[in-house]
């Protein structure tokens, strides 16, 4: 069996003591919370941390809930702690779509949320989900907490806005009445990574029309898994199906897809347009309390 | 090096390890529980599901010092004594194994699921083994195996209820 | 037996519960497996054992210019590091194949593959092992690949096998059969030729326990234990004897509970050599157990045929010939696995289930810079390939004639009178009724009201592309299995009978020891219900032995789903003679004439007397008594078997699958998949179901999601199971089986094989169903979404090579 290279080990009991361990040790310290992403790479050898800061412990971070108009998840809430969210099944029905589809029930009691956005996998779907809600990141280091706008938290493919010694603890979402969302992913086998991934939130005015909208993209190299350009096309006008096809237009041409064994480039552009189509669709029939 | 110790089927285990062991190898070189498999490195398959703190989770994928404290449960540890627990019963009344090696992982996510849920339907067995490959039994009998311990232990429930 | 004649069932139930013989019986190996208690290779552990750990090649070809081992020898725990140099001192750096070639245990020149071993570490424990691996230096220079086979032939393809004497290109062999004079005459009289491109592409067995062995050399008495992964434990300690030089009677080879084979355990990695040296070296136990990416990257890949079909008929849709030429890509070392007059395996089966009378196919192999291998994942020897090639090119003609395809099926397929049947290449099918099985399908799929539906379907789908298309496919397989007659079937010159041994104790209790290897066929079950509906005692009265080549007799091993056909054959046949022998000891012991002496249900009685008889405990009882036995009549009650069989057995089925296809997305979901097999009568239902569910869920495998494509440098692309898809549950529908029964009339009870009917039977009836449903005529698999939507676009990709 694979095996990772040798490291050290400690556990953090609390925040403060995670971002002291990271001060303390530098840029080859890494936080390790469900480690399925991280392990299996470290045992490729592609990741070699000298020292792995175990902050599974830190259960005070497991926890979803409504604050005033937003909703707060903490970072380490699991995936399966998303899927199974009443909060999150009344406001955005978007993250059981995604999480149903990310990974497998059993990676699923275990992955976090916090370490999957840092992981920044460029096919992450609750980096899109994310994205497309515009939800904000709290990040912690020793001289405090500093917010970053979820479009702003991932800098590159694997890379994020958190800095060596700091620590993503929590994201924000605000509430959005008369909205509805949705998840549409197209994977070659349950499990498996997105060939392509579209998330979007649809929130409608008193006369149906779109008062504001988003749109997240997993795995078709979309910059800050979203495009703000169809976005503002479609914002202020109705949800119609032309609407809708030239947004979704617009994400196809905006995207940069690579050709891998997915799926060569232009079958990924195409299926853009398809499952945006079909996410803001359904997002605003759900905003319209349609079932969808 | 460093010590760790857990409740590994309800007795208490101390090791000194490597941080980087892996929590299967705990199971299976330290401690000799070699019912738990390993099928693959990548988390895809499932042979080295055993249940930490009550939920299933991949063991090929934890580190041993991440279960420091805590309780790990395996497939050696369902049957009581000489009594089968439903769903090995159900396992083998169903056909549910052929060669037995992702069995052990496949008993331990059935016996989650029936914790969750009594009485699951098929497409909602079907989603909960998702994450544990066989590549004998093409899942059918399974599935059935799993339906046949829902029912059975609430049959018994309800015998055991009456008296 | 009549191919009418099918035992008849009995209801008898034993003290344990179970029937007496035939009937489905709850799984004896089941009560270690539940609790975890199985013992797997890698469960063995030995005092004082090492670990071993393989450096395998990053590049497809390229010249070995030198390794440095020094840094993982100072390494603390490192007990030794092997190169291709220590082995060629003991004359060990080459092995022979089972096809007649070479291949290197430690490469020495070069590497030909991307994961070619190249030196082998031995170290305290695993951990280290893998880290020492890290520290040996080795310095390449890389050579061009040969990656697409359709190029290996090509006047400038850098030559792979430089190390053979006189190779100036890539080329293994042509192979021919059929008659092709006959097929260019049916060809030039047909009303209709459909030609087609089909690649059948490379896949992996990818059993959930990967290869692995643990060898411990006794210094003090010389003996070699191994216990390993292996489906052919015999084969496998003489191909030791003869590759290494150990006295073979020192050699004892061990295959515990095997984690599934599937085809790929039975080669000889050289992981196991280098764990059998690394024990001689070092004189401890050496343990060696492949990760999975080595194991999808460097063991035994199965198909990789690229073949070109074109099939004759008149315009009512009569089939008048079938002939292909085949590609096959053998990967950098020709290591296929199949008896040795068949270097396409039993591939010119290729006609099918259908009467015509002109057939003919050629094959010519290549060498490419990939791993070797080639007949592995439940083929029949390449059954998989032939049953695909005809269930394609069948359903391009329907297509043609825009004929139903059941309808040109049971138009076609062979009559039940026509059995036995010798096919225009030579093959004697024993018995079959296909047009009953096919029919039988068709009546639980409700065929004609799946079309209907499909007829509405696409009228609605016109107008609205949101519509899934629904696609009906079907496939009729026929195999042959039960490798083989010795005189034409041998491995390295091994002839393909099995041995048998069966004892009946004093009290009457069994033990049966097989040459063969269950790998979660349920051996220890179904060959101790074979024993008891010959001796009438209960099977939780035989204790099956086997995996031991010390307590077993000699035989080929478990494969080309043999073990039922050759083994099966080989008990029923050794229990016959201990009833025989039973007879004339209770004659006997009641003191009457042998003819007088009737049989029910495991008990010699006088006619007429039913009162006055033996039960074979009581019989076995008086054998080992000191009951004066007649002259000839040896004391104890056993017998020993060599079971030559007269023919293959031809299990059949007709399977047909329903799909429903995203158009936008490409995405492929099975809506329904049924099956009617006939293996002849069943020992175990719930065992042949059982693997016949497996099989099918093969066929979705290969047909949607299973493929090792290789990108310009010789990249393995499915090297781990995130990239190597195999089916979960939730690609796999709830499988709907049906069943007839035509006995082997050569069989002593009739059985046909099974255990890879449905792997060989299903990927056709996946595909012809998604080609269905898209209307188009050819693509190939795996129909993943993408490939789908190419195709819809009449774009279709290779699925062999990287996406680009």
């Amino acid at each position: 069996m694979q095996v990772p290279a040798p490291f050290e080990y400690e556990r953090a009991a609390s925040v403060d003591e995670a971002v002291a361990l990271l001060a303390r040790h530098g840029p080859e310290a890494r936080l390790v919370a469900g480690g399925h992403s991280l392990l299996p790479m470290m045992k490729l050898r592609l990741a070699r941390p000298e020292m792995l800061i175990d902050i599974n412990d830190l259960s005070d971070l497991d926890y979803i809930r409504t604050e005033g108009d937003e909703i707060a998840i903490g970072a380490m809430t699991r995936h399966a702690g998303v899927l199974d969210s009443a909060v999150l099944a009344e406001h955005y029905r978007i993250f059981a779509e995604a999480e149903r589809v990310i990974a497998d029930p059993i990676v699923r009691n275990r992955g976090t949320v916090g370490g999957s956005l840092c992981q920044a996998d460029p096919s992450e779907d609750l980096s899109a989900v994310f994205s497309a809600l515009r939800g904000t990141a709290v990040i912690r280091s020793e001289s405090g907490s500093r917010n970053v706008e979820m479009r702003q938290f991932h800098t590159g493919p694997y890379e994020t806005a958190v800095g060596a010694a700091e620590m993503l603890v929590e994201v924000r979402l605000p509430i959005r009445p008369n909205s509805g969302s949705a998840y549409e992913k197209v994977e070659r086998r349950a499990g498996d990574w997105s060939i392509a991934a579209a998330g979007a939130f649809v929130q409608l005015d008193g006369e149906g029309r779109i008062a504001d909208l988003g749109i997240g993209l997993a795995a078709v190299g979309a910059d800050h898994f979203t495009c703000e350009e169809a976005e503002d096309a479609l914002r202020g006008g109705t949800p119609s199906e032309e609407a809708i096809a030239r947004a979704a237009a617009i994400c196809a041409e905006g995207c940069q897809p690579q050709a891998d064994q997915r799926g060569p480039v232009d079958y990924k552009r195409h299926l853009v347009g398809v499952l945006v189509a079909r996410a803001l669709t359904r997002s605003a029939a759900r905003a319209r309390g349609e079932a969808a | 090096m460093m010590r760790v110790s857990m409740r590994v089927n309800g007795a208490q285990t101390e090791a000194e390890i490597e941080p980087r062991l892996l929590l299967v190898h705990y199971l299976r070189n330290t401690l000799g529980l070699t019912g738990t498999h390993w099928g693959c490195d990548t988390s895809n398959c499932g042979a080295c599901t055993v249940w930490l703190d009550g939920l299933p989770v991949k063991s090929c994928t934890t580190l041993a010092a991440m279960a420091d404290g805590h309780e790990v449960r395996t497939v050696e540890d369902l049957a009581d004594g000489d009594s089968l627990d439903p769903v090995q019963q159900g396992f083998m009344q169903e056909h549910g194994l052929q060669c037995g090696f992702c069995t052990p992982g496949m008993l331990m996510t059935a016996r989650a699921l029936l914790d969750r849920d009594p009485d699951p339907d098929e497409a909602t067995i079907r989603e909960a083994i998702s994450g544990n490959l066989c590549r004998c039994t093409g899942y059918e009998n399974i599935v059935r195996a799993i339906r046949w311990a829902a029912e059975h232990q609430a049959a018994q429930a309800r015998e055991e209820a009456a008296l | 037996m009549t191919a009418t004649e099918v035992p008849a069932p009995d209801d008898t139930r034993t003290p344990g519960g179970n029937p007496l013989g035939f009937g489905r019986m709850l799984r004896k190996e089941d009560a270690r497996f539940l609790r975890g208690q199985g013992r797997y290779v890698d469960d063995v552990v030995l005092p004082g054992m090492l670990h071993g750990a393989v450096l395998r090649s990053p590049y497809a070809h390229a010249r070995l210019v030198s390794i440095d081992t020094s840094a993982a020898e100072a390494h603390p725990r490192v007990k030794a590091v092997i190169t291709g140099q220590t082995l060629e001192s003991l004359n060990l750096a080459w092995m022979p194949t089972l096809s007649g070639d070479v291949t290197a245990v430690l490469a020495t020149d070069k590497v030909r593959f991307q994961g070619q071993e190249v030196a082998f570490v031995i170290a305290e424990d695993e951990y280290s092992a893998r880290d020492a691996l890290e520290l040996i230096d080795v310095e390449y220079d890389p050579l061009p690949a040969v990656v697409d086979a359709k190029h290996a032939l090509d006047p400038d393809a850098p030559v792979i096998r430089d190390d053979l004497e006189g190779r100036t290109d890539n080329h293994i062999y042509d192979w021919e059969a059929g008659d092709a004079q006959a097929c260019e005459e049916a060809f030039a009289k047909a009303d209709v030729v459909v030609s087609e491109d089909i690649i059948y592409p490379r896949v992996h067995p990818a059993p959930m326990e990967t290869c692995g062995s643990v060898a411990h050399m006794d210094k003090v008495t010389g003996k070699l234990t191994v216990w390993t992964t292996t489906q052919a434990p015999h084969a496998h300690r003489t191909v030791y004897a003869l590759v290494a030089g150990l006295p073979e009677h020192k050699i004892q080879i061990i295959s515990p509970d095997i984690g599934g084979g599937f085809g790929n355990k039975v080669g000889i990695y050289p992981g196991y050599v280098l764990s059998i040296v690394g024990s001689i070296v070092t004189g401890a136990p050496v343990k060696w157990m492949e990760d999975r990416s080595e194991n999808l990257m460097s063991t035994s890949f199965a198909r990789d045929y690229h073949m070109h079909g074109d099939i004759a008929a008149t315009k009512e849709g009569k089939i008048l010939a079938l002939r292909v030429n085949v590609l096959a890509d053998h990967g950098a070392f020709n290591g296929v696995a199949q008896p040795t007059k068949f270097p396409a395996g039993f591939f010119h089966i290729f006609t099918g289930s259908y009467d015509y009378p002109a057939a003919h196919c050629k094959v010519t192999a290549v060498y490419t810079n990939k791993a070797l291998g080639g007949v592995a994942y439940a083929c029949s020897f390449r059954i998989t390939e032939a049953v695909y090639l005809v269930e394609r090119m069948v359903d391009c003609l329907a297509f043609e004639l825009k004929m139903d395809p059941a309808e040109l099926r049971m138009k076609n397929l062979l009559r039940p009178e026509q059995f036995p049947y010798t096919s225009p290449t030579g093959w004697e099918y024993d018995s079959g009724d296909y047009p009953r099985a096919l029919s039988e399908a068709m009546r639980i799929a409700g065929y004609d009201d799946l079309r209907r539906e499909q007829a509405e379907r696409r009228a609605a789908a016109e107008s609205d592309p949101s519509v899934p298309l629904m696609g009906i496919g079907l496939s009729f397989f026929t195999e042959g299995v039960g490798a083989g007659p010795r005189k034409h079937m041998d491995i390295l010159g091994l002839g393909m009978a099995d041995g048998c041994e069966l004892r009946l104790h004093p009290t009457g209790k069994a033990q049966l020891r097989l040459s063969v290897q269950t790998q979660g066929q349920g051996h220890e079950t179904t060959f101790a219900q074979i024993v008891s509906h010959v001796l009438g005692i209960p099977p939780e009265d035989v204790e099956v032995l086997h995996g031991d080549t010390d307590n077993t007799p000699f035989g080929l091993g478990t494969y080309g789903s043999r073990s039922t056909p050759v083994s099966g054959a080989a008990a029923a046949v050794a229990a016959q003679r201990v009833k025989d022998k039973a007879r004339l000891i209770a004659a006997t012991s009641l003191e009457c004439s042998v003819d007088d002496l009737e049989w029910e249900h495991g008990r010699w009685f006088v006619k007429g007397d039913p009162t006055k008889g033996q039960t074979m405990a009581e019989i076995a009882m008086a054998a080992h008594s000191s009951l004066e036995l007649p002259e000839g009549v040896e004391g104890h009650l056993d017998a020993s078997v060599v079971y030559n069989p007269p023919n293959l057995t031809y299990p059949f089925g007709a399977y047909i699958c329903v799909v429903d296809v995203d158009r936008q997305t490409g995405v492929v979901k099975v809506r329904r998949f049924i099956a009617v097999d006939d293996c002849g009568p069943r020992i175990n239902p719930m065992i042949v179901e059982g693997q016949i569910h497996g099989g099918l869920a093969d066929g979705v495998g290969m047909a949607l999601m299973e493929v090792i494509a290789f990108d310009k440098e010789g990249n393995n692309l499915g090297g781990s199971f995130m990239d190597y898809l195999l089916p979960t549950s939730l690609e796999c529908p709830s499988w709907e089986l049906g069943m007839t029964v035509t006995p082997s009339p050569h069989h002593p009870i009739g059985t046909k094989g099974v255990g890879e009917s449905a792997t060989v039977g299903s990927p056709a009836a996946v595909v012809n169903a998604v080609l269905d449903a898209l209307q188009i005529r050819a693509a190939d698999m795996p129909f993943t979404p993408a490939m789908t939507w190419r195709a819809l676009q009449g774009r279709p990709m290779r699925p062999d090579l990287a996406i680009e």
